[in-house]
């Protein structure tokens, strides 16, 4: 089935260790999956923002577009309005999504285009060594915080369950299988999906310890039920001696956005040009 | 030569901009020129309002000092510009509401009687007006039938209710031996030429004066199938753009000066990733905020130099609806055979003000970009003659289409690499090159008035109405370059060739086409400048040309 060559040229220069390791095999995965069960890898586009996370775009041999810092969502957005046949996937940074592009997160999960947002959120900014993101702890010490972050952290899952994704799940890079898992079920589902995942920063801000010791995938959870959702997703708001649950904490089907506005047309493969004749005519 | 002006004045809320939409429409149907200035405060309740129109057999496309007939809503209107009135010209006013001098109609008590809403006054007044300038009741009938849907036959008593009022025609506009032509905003042609060029996705965020584009589009969607989107802000709009045109859609964003700074980046993103977009600029007084339903042309430079690094692109300033058609279907079809941004430069002037418009619509099409031919292995950003790499988009079998903001190797994989670097940049850069060949063959530049005249008004944008009118009635010239960048330096230098006076006319107070001209070596000997939020008048620019010449 596969003769195409998922992996690119390009030299891999993440620090030995990261956690984006992780998530770039985990997707690789999916995508292998994913064709395995007919999806056309030519119908699948990724994007990424600006940061260390966002070198995958480079490390995969699939459509990309190598967006920048914060930009994501919008990105995705324009390319599915464009062609309602692409599966998008965007994968954006913790300091790209929460911190410069967060408006952009907020407004897409509110519309519910249907397109998948990854983030890989190591709690600081890795590409520009080591300073404290929207999710770092309180009291996080990097170089434009040497004395300590003084900002308490946002907790991205209720910020999305509360602007309206339909589907909002949180990972952990070190735990594989249940990332390939999440992910598929992510990018197959019709409508704004979110991954929050965990993701080590070997060099700056190395959390593996406290999520190799605190994660756990919930098994006694409804994602049907919103509150619950809330509730569970609140059990972790940074602090450091909490269990992180982990797992799809909401999930629900709702009219996409994208379907909605283009009432059946796609912009892409539409080519007829208008005659204006009807529209411009003089007073008779 | 016929020549009327009027100016219908009132309060916000007043319906004064349908009532002058009603009267231009009038006065289109017995063949007039029309020129049609809508002035209104930043307010949506309050404030004052007025539009002036002004109708002759020669093409206007500014408005005159004083008019024919003022028709005031409000006791400010009366004040305000009766005194704009000629000596053989007209107030007539709602004497419901105050006192004035001049011809009293009990407007208000019209609209009441038949039962309409208090706004129904400027329907009642168009009706007053035609009967006082001598338009028949069968014109008025028409018109207000094609334009005004809700409550037809309300309207419609109410008009002729207002026209039954004045039983003596003052003056009589006679209709004219010419053709009818439809009237149409800077906005819509715009939107149009660009739907002709096969725009198929336009993203805006509201902002005045360019926000007539999305609300003309949205409304006519499916007639001409395309999707119009209003995001969260401009940056999103912009990258939305970029986005959708990546996948292979055409695609537009629209804003003025404040939302085109949050843009920026995206015209960098552009440049990089070498994605086509249209941007159009649609300028107001600055800085900042500055006085947004008013004009200005103070956002040259600013577009020229949009977006961090070397960057091609394409700048047009349209200075008519006629010329905003063509040239942002051209604009569309040359941002995509070169794949780069191309910018539509216009202003509130011409946004928002109405025209004579004179175009068949089919002038323009689609034109094809150059795509991939399907042999070999696909690299979005091949080396190429022209520094144009040819277009596959995702959902192409055995075909990745890799764009990216960072600098890349042909297949879109980031480079750092001495070599490379240069070699990409190179390659953008030659893109100028045939540009600027392939738009050697059109018109980018026109030039009006006499020939031989040894002096020229150099003018951009809508400043070329006044410019036009003034120089046929001085015979003089006018140079006005109609694509900035790549400025079209020999064609102007061309037009210049026996003019031993070259004066510059804009709506601005530092003369950004001057300074522009300067860098091509071309120095003005005189600037008209006016920065007041409003164009020049004809009659304004006539003295402030003939003092300087004289
Ligand atoms: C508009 C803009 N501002 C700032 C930067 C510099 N910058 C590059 S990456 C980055 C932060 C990256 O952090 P994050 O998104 O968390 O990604 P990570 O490197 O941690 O994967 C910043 C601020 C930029 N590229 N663009
Ligand atoms: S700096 Fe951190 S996030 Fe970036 S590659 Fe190194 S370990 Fe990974
Ligand atoms: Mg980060």
């Amino acid at each position: 089935m596969r003769e195409v060559k998922l992996e690119t040229y390009a030299e891999n220069t993440w620090c030995k260790g990261c956690g984006n390791f992780g998530i770039l095999s985990a997707f690789t995965q999916v995508l292998k999956e994913l064709q395995d069960q007919g999806l056309p890898l030519e119908s699948i586009v990724i994007a990424s923002g600006i940061g260390c996370h966002a070198k995958i775009v480079d490390y995969i041999n699939v459509n990309s577009f190598y967006s920048i810092h914060g930009r994501v969502p919008p990105t995705i957005t324009g390319i599915k309005l464009a062609n309602p046949n692409l599966t998008v996937i965007g994968f954006a940074g913790d300091g790209d999504a929460y911190g410069e592009g967060i408006s952009h997160l907020l407004m897409s999960a509110k519309r519910n285009i249907d397109i998948t947002m990854v983030i890989h959120n190591n709690q600081v900014y890795g590409l520009t060594t080591g300073q404290f993101t929207p999710t770092s702890p309180l009291g996080f010490t990097g170089r434009s915080t040497p004395r300590g972050s003084i900002e308490e952290p946002i907790n991205p899952l209720e910020i999305m369950l509360a602007s309206g994704a339909t589907f909002v799940a949180r990972c952990y890079s070190g735990k594989l299988d249940h990332l390939v898992e999440v992910m598929k079920q992510a990018i197959t589902h019709k409508g704004f999906a979110f991954i929050d995942v965990l993701q080590p920063c070997f060099t700056f801000f190395n959390t593996y310890k406290l999520y190799n010791q605190a994660t756990y995938v919930m098994d006694d959870h409804d994602p049907s039920d919103l509150e619950s959702a809330y509730r569970r997703a609140r059990e972790w708001q940074g602090q450091a001696e909490a269990k992180i649950p982990l797992g799809v904490f909401y999930k629900v089907i709702k009219p996409t956005f994208d379907e909605k506005l283009r009432r059946g047309k796609a912009p892409a493969h539409d080519k007829g040009v208008p005659d204006i004749a009807s529209i411009v005519k003089p007073q008779r | 030569m016929p020549d009327y002006s009027f100016i219908l004045a009132g309060k916000a809320g007043d319906g004064i901009r349908q009532a002058g939409a009603l009267l231009a429409h009038l006065l289109a149907r017995l063949n007039y020129r029309i020129y049609f200035w809508d002035d209104y405060p930043s307010l949506i309740r309050g404030g004052h309002n007025f539009s002036m129109i002004r109708a002759s057999d020669y093409p206007v496309q500014t408005f005159a000092d004083e008019v024919d007939v003022v028709l005031a809503l409000d006791e400010f209107g009366a004040q305000e510009h009766g005194r704009r009135l000629k000596s053989s010209g007209y107030l007539l006013y709602d004497s419901d509401g105050f006192k004035a001098e001049g011809i009293g109609i009990g407007l208000g008590s019209i609209v009441k009687r038949l039962g309409g809403k208090p706004v129904m006054r400027n329907v009642a007044a168009v009706g007053a007006i035609s009967a006082l300038v001598g338009i028949s009741w069968e014109n008025v009938e028409s018109v207000v039938q094609g334009l005004i849907r809700r409550d037809a036959d309300l309207n419609l008593r109410i008009a002729r209710a207002g026209f039954e009022q004045v039983t003596e025609a003052r003056m009589k506009v006679e209709r004219l031996d010419d053709q009818p032509l439809p009237l149409l905003q800077g906005n819509e042609a715009i939107a149009l030429g660009a739907a002709r060029a096969g725009l198929k996705l336009y993203i805006a965020y509201p902002m005045t004066p360019a926000s007539g584009i999305l609300h003309f589009l949205a409304r006519y969607e499916d007639e001409l199938g395309l999707v119009t989107y209003h995001p969260e802000n401009e940056i999103a709009a912009v990258i939305t753009a970029i986005g959708g045109a990546y996948a292979g859609a055409r695609t537009m964003v629209g804003s003025s000066g404040g939302g085109f700074a949050l843009m920026t980046e995206g015209v960098s993103l552009c440049a990089q990733s070498e994605t086509p977009v249209v941007f159009v600029v649609s300028q107001r007084p600055g800085p900042s905020t500055g006085v947004p339903t008013y004009t200005m042309q103070g956002d040259l430079h600013f577009v020229l130099n949009s977006g961090q690094g070397d960057i091609v692109r394409l700048v047009v300033a349209p200075g008519d609806p006629d010329e905003a058609f063509v040239w942002t279907a051209h604009a569309m079809n040359l941002a995509w055979k070169y794949q780069i941004s191309a910018f539509v430069l216009t202003d509130k002037n011409l946004s928002e003000s109405t025209y004579s418009f004179m175009s068949r619509g089919d002038e323009v099409g689609w034109e094809e970009p150059k795509l991939w031919n399907g042999q070999g292995e696909y690299k979005r950003y091949l080396m190429t003659e022209d520094g144009v790499s040819p277009l596959a988009f995702p959902g192409t079998k055995n075909v990745t289409v890799k764009a990216t903001s960072y600098e890349h190797d042909e297949s879109g994989i980031t480079t750092e690499e001495p070599d490379r670097i240069r070699a990409m940049q190179a390659k953008r850069l030659k893109k100028r090159g045939y540009l600027v060949r392939e738009l050697s063959s059109m018109e980018t530049v026109k030039v009006h008035g006499k020939r031989d005249a040894r002096v020229a008004l150099v003018c951009w944008g809508s400043t070329k109405g006044a410019c036009f009118e003034v120089a046929d009635r001085l015979d003089l010239k006018v140079i006005q370059p109609v694509v900035l960048e790549p400025f079209p330096a020999q064609m102007v230098k061309e037009a210049l060739e026996g003019v031993s006076r070259i004066i510059g006319v804009e709506v601005n107070s530092t003369g950004a086409l001057c300074r522009l001209m300067s860098c091509h070596g071309i120095s003005v000997d005189e600037q008209l400048l006016k920065y007041d939020g409003r164009p020049f008048s004809v009659d304004e620019l006539l003295r402030s040309v003939s003092q300087v010449i004289s």
